[in-house]
């Protein structure tokens, strides 16, 4: 067992064991922060995947921005004078049953089928300039439709959540 | 056992796309179970966080291309969108129905 697959490991159990609380607590905050815990490890599983720029990515957009957004969303739709942000469940057992046929499917495929796999290259580069010269070339037109679908839903967003359209109109 | 114990010391892809699988699972689970439209929505970034692990571990175990990196950059970007706009709906929610329970609005208008 070498250090390389302690910390591998210690990454899987933090992502897993996060994920878990985010699924199985009933406080909603606690969630939240679980999940802070989840997209971390997650970003850890990038490094050992050699994607460097994702990870940092991972780290800005996931936990720097959706993750706060989500807070925000809590902390504004939880009455503050009784203050109820716990969260019940319904119909738990067809959910386990269906939870459970899927990921047992999915780890007896994984596990039963024969993967050809590459081996580790022997210098390992940053990713961030390939990327980004992937981005001007194969990948421009994504790369532009991209941009303009983040422009149209942060508008929409914006228009969708503003209180009180019409007395604004009125104004 | 023996093999089992060998199996684990050597993390490679399986490893990789068995987190991926037990992370969709969980995700699966709270889109599921839970009645807060936020939980819901914690749900589906974990789903999409496994689909990200996949993507950059078949990137990373297959010729090295940047094609599936590339994916998940997309991914990602799109993730931000979609929390920013269902937030946007969920706070609409909130103030016409007073909670954000998914099975108690069953009203598409007030």
């Amino acid at each position: 067992m070498d250090l390389y697959t302690i910390i591998f490991y210690v990454f899987v159990v933090m992502t897993l064991f996060a994920a878990g609380v985010v699924v199985f607590t009933r406080h909603i905050v606690r969630a939240a922060f679980a999940l802070l815990f989840a997209f971390f490890g997650v970003a850890g599983l990038y490094v050992f995947l050699l994607a460097d720029f994702l990870a940092v990515a991972q780290l800005l957009i996931y936990i720097g921005g959706i993750l706060v957004l989500i807070l925000f969303g809590v902390m504004l739709t939880s009455r503050q004078l009784n203050v109820d942000v716990k969260t019940g469940t319904i119909h738990i057992f067809p959910a386990v049953i269906a939870v459970a046929a899927i990921a047992g499917t999915l780890i007896g495929i994984i596990l039963s089928y024969d993967w050809t796999e590459v081996k580790a290259p022997a210098t390992v580069e940053t990713t961030a300039q390939q990327l980004g010269e992937m981005l001007l070339s194969e990948y421009v037109l994504p790369f532009e439709i991209t941009s303009v679908v983040l422009m149209v839903a942060l508008v929409g967003a914006v228009m969708i959540a503003r209180r009180d359209n019409k007395q604004i109109r009125m104004k | 056992m023996a093999a089992t114990l060998e199996w684990l010391k050597h993390p490679g892809l399986q490893h990789f796309l068995i987190v991926g699988g037990i992370l969709f699972a969980l995700g699966l689970y709270a889109v599921l179970t839970r009645k807060n439209g936020i939980m819901v929505l914690m749900g589906v970034e974990l789903i999409l966080n496994a689909a990200n692990i996949n993507f950059i571990a078949f990137s990373r175990y297959s010729a090295r291309a940047l094609d599936g990196q590339m994916f998940a950059l997309f991914v990602i970007v799109l993730a931000a969108a979609e929390v920013a706009i269902a937030l946007a709906i969920v706070l609409n929610i909130f103030q016409n129905f007073n909670t954000i329970n998914i099975d108690e609005i069953d009203k598409l208008k007030e």
